[in-house]
């Protein structure tokens, strides 16, 4: 068979089947064309492509899917934020409202030598774990950072990390995609406005005592925040401060007064 | 029927693609993170394996054979499998878009999965007519997918454990694909 005739038939035969596919594919590729919108496409490709889930739909895709059937905000996507949704907008003419750059916040600052230890653990690192060990882990507060970085696993970003036994946001890569927020048991994680400088960095509902036999940083309540504060941005509920970013100017004056220096 | 049963066992337990033909090893580590994932990459192998053993047998027979060229069975293979996965994605996306939906990632994976070649190659090899080629398609299919699903079940519960820095990763998952070839090495008395 080895033969100049046979080497030509094979090339035949080779190239014949790759000719017949080739037309084949073509054809069927014009037969089965399924109508995508035009819209989609292009919003999918300004969105960041990360498939975080931020918005809550599965990955870009579905995003813009949703975006063209109407049933998503052109500003639906929190990781792109503001650039992203005029883009969005543009495409499909319309005109964007404004969206405010958002970021995450862990509102403890208990580090390892300002929260005090019941015991030592050396056990699985998952602050889901934490359920099922004594006292609900071995931190003295019941409310604070456990720091097994449960939110450093999930972050797509890689903007959270564990600093000193507890989770430290880090602004600027940060997307405010949420997954933190939900991977947190204690639901310690906020999403928060870029803009907004003045945060309460604890979360003990403990009474003012409680809090300051088992940490050095914990809000013991004491409302120097809310009267000092002129905007009534702040109220003190459950022993612990929380600020109204809606109504928060950015002044300072608590930051200032508070005497454990819990606001940042 | 008895002599297409012990085709379907050998492929699907005993000749494990995977575990002891080392054949599509890559989405065995690829995509075996979680039992989803699994199951669907295991589904869509089971779709293209059979249909692929399907027309790769009938090309072989009245094409290759006739005229003689057995020897270009690779390369005629590799060119009909990438177009039939890409027809077969086509097809699906236009007329079973909940199917598409469900297999659709994992269909242009299977493109270069050296599982289903070796399945076209096998059956040439065996000497398997086209019903035989096309159950051993679907039982070497199913073997990939009982391997892949088991895999990825040992891999969520490894993702909770302690592993020592130098095994993280990889390493550990192919420790653990090596003791479930062990354990697959078990049916080797079943026919």
């Amino acid at each position: 068979m080895i033969s100049i005739t046979g080497i030509i038939l094979a090339a035949v035969i080779v190239g014949g089947v790759g000719l017949f596919i080739g037309v084949f594919l073509g054809f069927s590729g014009k037969a089965f064309a399924v109508e995508v919108d035009e819209r989609e496409e292009a919003i999918v490709g300004v969105l960041p492509g990360n498939n975080c889930g931020g918005c809550g739909y599965a990955g870009c895709s579905g995003l813009a899917a949703a975006i063209v059937a109407g049933e998503a905000e052109v500003s639906g996507c929190p990781v792109g934020g503001a650039p992203v949704a005029a883009k969005i907008a543009e495409i499909m003419g319309q005109e964007a409202g404004e969206t405010i750059r958002k970021t995450a916040f862990v509102k403890c600052g208990g580090t390892c030598e300002k929260a005090g230890k019941d015991y030592e653990y050396t056990g699985v690192e998952d602050c889901r774990v934490m359920a099922f060990v004594q006292n609900g882990g071995p931190k003295s507060c019941n409310y604070g950072c456990m720091g097994y970085g449960s939110c450093v696993k999930v972050c797509p970003f890689d903007a959270i990390h564990v600093v000193d036994g507890v989770a430290v946001v880090d602004k600027e890569a940060c997307k405010a995609c949420g997954k933190c927020v939900a991977a947190c048991p204690k639901n310690l994680i906020e999403l928060v406005p870029y803009e907004q400088k003045h945060l309460v960095q604890c979360s003990s509902q403990d009474k003012g005592k409680d809090v300051m036999s088992v940490c050095k940083v914990g809000c013991i309540g004491c409302k120097m925040c809310q009267k000092v504060c002129p905007s009534e941005a702040i109220t003190v509920e459950n022993n612990i401060a929380h600020i109204d970013p809606e109504k928060c100017t950015n002044c300072g004056l608590c930051a200032e007064k508070c005497p454990k220096k819990i606001i940042l | 029927m008895g002599e297409l049963l012990i085709i379907a066992v050998g492929s699907a337990l005993v000749n494990n693609v995977v575990l002891s033909q080392f054949l599509g090893i890559c989405p065995f580590l690829g995509v075996s993170k979680k039992v989803e994932t699994a199951a669907g990459m295991g589904g869509a192998v089971i779709f293209v394996i059979t249909i692929a053993s399907f027309v790769t047998g009938l090309i072989y027979e009245f094409l290759l054979e006739p005229t003689g060229f057995e020897y270009l069975q690779t390369i005629v293979f590799i060119l009909v499998i990438a177009a039939l996965v890409q027809f077969v994605e086509m097809f699906l996306k236009k007329v079973m878009p909940p199917l598409y939906q469900a297999l659709g990632v994992y269909l242009p994976l299977i493109t270069t999965n050296c599982a289903v070649l070796g399945v076209a190659l096998n059956n040439v090899q065996y000497e398997y007519n086209i019903l035989q080629g096309v159950v051993n398609g679907f039982a070497t299919a199913v073997g990939f997918t009982i391997s892949i699903v088991i895999m990825a079940g040992i891999r969520e519960k490894i993702e909770c454990n302690d592993v020592t820095p130098a095994f993280k990763g990889t390493p550990i998952v192919l420790v653990t694909a090596s003791l479930m070839a062990i354990a697959f090495f078990g049916f080797s008395g079943l026919i």
